[in-house]
């Protein structure tokens, strides 16, 4: 049996919900919420700021360093235990590597920008969420950036190519799952995040890198939106 | 704080007023949302006025403490994301972040707002352990009572997952709720320079002689107590203090 008809109804080409805003927390500098379906990210950004220790500085340019943190009760299973594992830590890490190649922090020599990402609720593709709560929350936070970096997960469910797996789908038994997530810059189409779980034939690969470029642009015009509708606000008080 | 703003503050307390047009023991507003976490087996956001904070119940089977076996567990923790604050650092929990998931422990624990029994499951073998972790989005002060009052929002709507008698089904939600008695509330009351106030923004928390958090339930009873600052405080204080927060516990108690 193949895998016809996707568990939520959706087309194979077609992204969960979206629901994107900037400014969430206003202690921060910059700050934005993101939904994809079940999942939830916070991004707050602080900086550029002074970079403790100082050793670490780097007078040339400014540092991204990025969190990446589940809470405790957001797990589709038992409680997540709190504090960094060793999941966590890569996907700050590539998290990192996917927002760095926008950001201009020339201008911000020895200081640091921190970008936490919180998730309150997952039902996978979390650091594809984080990813683009944390573009909105730079943008929002001012940084200096040449684009908005979008992510979404794509793969393979049984002999499928499709986009945006939720949990039920990553779990499918039958035939094989692959799971690949995707940063990408928009304007010029070169990707900034990619990962792989799973297997996949090469012909299947290409399909499914192309399916998450059209998904991630339309994903950008909703990050666009949630930055427009913030200072929309603004402007009517 | 600077030397100045303390100066400031106490003169606007003298006056009995405060940065924002508040009187001295006016609570900001408070908003409640619940089931904000599917993932949880209950949630809250609580926002009063721009601190918020999300509480989430986790609801696991494990083994009674050997003292107790016939009753299940409760857990409570804080995470004062880095997320929420400039001040706040990621890491393990600081100080401030024990104090407050235990003083808030305590007023859950000792009002026995949870009915221990009712979470066993097989004596001495299985019972429910419930898990209460809180979570800061935004620190705008007074974090203690907000998060206080966020993890009894969470218990109010928790419900029990699925449970075979060997394993729990968290993809299942029953519509059995936590067994939940009583509604502890905590309020903190301030005091610099002779002046009581409650709810403070992050700006007035920095500076203060003393504060008292009561924790108390529905029909007044008093069920924790904390005491901070460098300040003594006397009988006299505690009079007061219990006073202006056992009215404030009774009006908090309603947005629920």
């Amino acid at each position: 049996m193949t895998y016809k008809k996707r568990y939520d109804g959706r087309n194979f080409t077609e992204s969960r919900e979206i629901e994107a805003k900037a400014g969430v927390i206003k202690r921060a500098d910059g700050s934005a919420y993101f939904r994809i379906g079940n999942t939830v990210a916070y991004a707050a950004v602080y900086g550029p700021r002074e970079l403790h220790p100082k050793f670490m500085q780097n007078p040339e340019r400014g540092i991204l360093r990025c969190s990446y943190n589940m809470m405790p009760f957001s797990g589709q299973g038992e409680r997540v235990r709190p504090g960094q594992n060793r999941r966590a830590r890569e996907i700050a890490m590539v998290t990192e590597k996917a927002l760095l190649p926008v950001l201009n922090l020339e201008n911000y020599p020895n200081a640091v920008v921190d970008v936490f990402i919180e998730l309150p609720q997952t039902d996978a593709g979390s650091r594809c969420a984080g990813i683009c709560a944390a573009s909105i929350a730079l943008a929002d936070a001012g940084i200096e950036m040449k684009d908005l970096v979008g992510a979404v997960s794509v793969g393979r469910v049984d002999d499928k190519v499709l986009v945006d797996l939720d949990y039920s789908e990553e779990a499918h038994e039958e035939g094989g799952t692959a799971d690949i997530p995707i940063a990408l810059i928009p304007s010029t189409g070169e990707m900034t995040l990619l990962q792989m779980d799973g297997e996949i034939t090469k012909e299947q690969l290409i399909n499914a890198l192309n399916m998450a470029k059209d998904a991630i642009l339309k994903i950008n015009i909703e990050q666009k939106n949630a930055l427009k509708n913030k200072f929309e606000v603004v402007n009517d008080e | 704080m600077s030397k100045d703003s303390k100066t400031n503050l106490i003169r606007y307390l003298s006056e009995e007023k405060r940065f924002d047009g508040r009187k001295l023991d006016e609570f900001r507003q408070i908003e409640i949302e619940y089931n904000v976490s599917k993932t949880a087996e209950g949630s809250a956001r609580v926002k009063v006025g721009e601190t918020e904070v999300i509480a989430g119940i986790k609801l696991e089977m494990g083994k009674p403490f050997p003292d107790t076996p016939d009753e299940g567990a409760l857990m409570v923790g804080t995470e004062l994301l880095p997320l929420s604050s400039p001040d706040f650092e990621a890491g393990p929990p600081g100080i401030e972040a024990i104090e407050m998931a235990r003083v808030v422990d305590r007023g859950l624990r000792e009002s026995k707002a949870i009915d221990n029994k009712k979470l066993c499951v097989k004596k001495g073998e299985k019972v429910w352990i419930i898990s209460v972790d809180i979570c800061t989005i935004n620190n705008q002060g007074n974090l203690l009572d907000v998060c206080g009052l966020a993890a009894i929002a969470a218990l109010k709507v928790a419900k029990f997952p699925g449970f075979d008698g060997e394993r729990v089904d968290y993809k299942t939600h029953t519509d059995e709720p936590v067994p939940l008695l009583k509604i502890p509330i905590p309020v903190t009351v301030f005091k610099l320079s002779g002046k009581y106030f409650v709810d403070p923004t992050s700006e007035e928390e920095q500076e203060y002689d003393s504060r008292l958090t009561v924790t108390t339930i529905e029909d007044g009873t008093i069920c924790a107590l904390q005491k901070g600052g460098d300040a003594p405080i006397t009988v006299e204080d505690v009079d007061n203090m219990v006073s202006i927060a056992l009215r404030k516990a009774n009006e908090i108690r309603k947005s629920l």
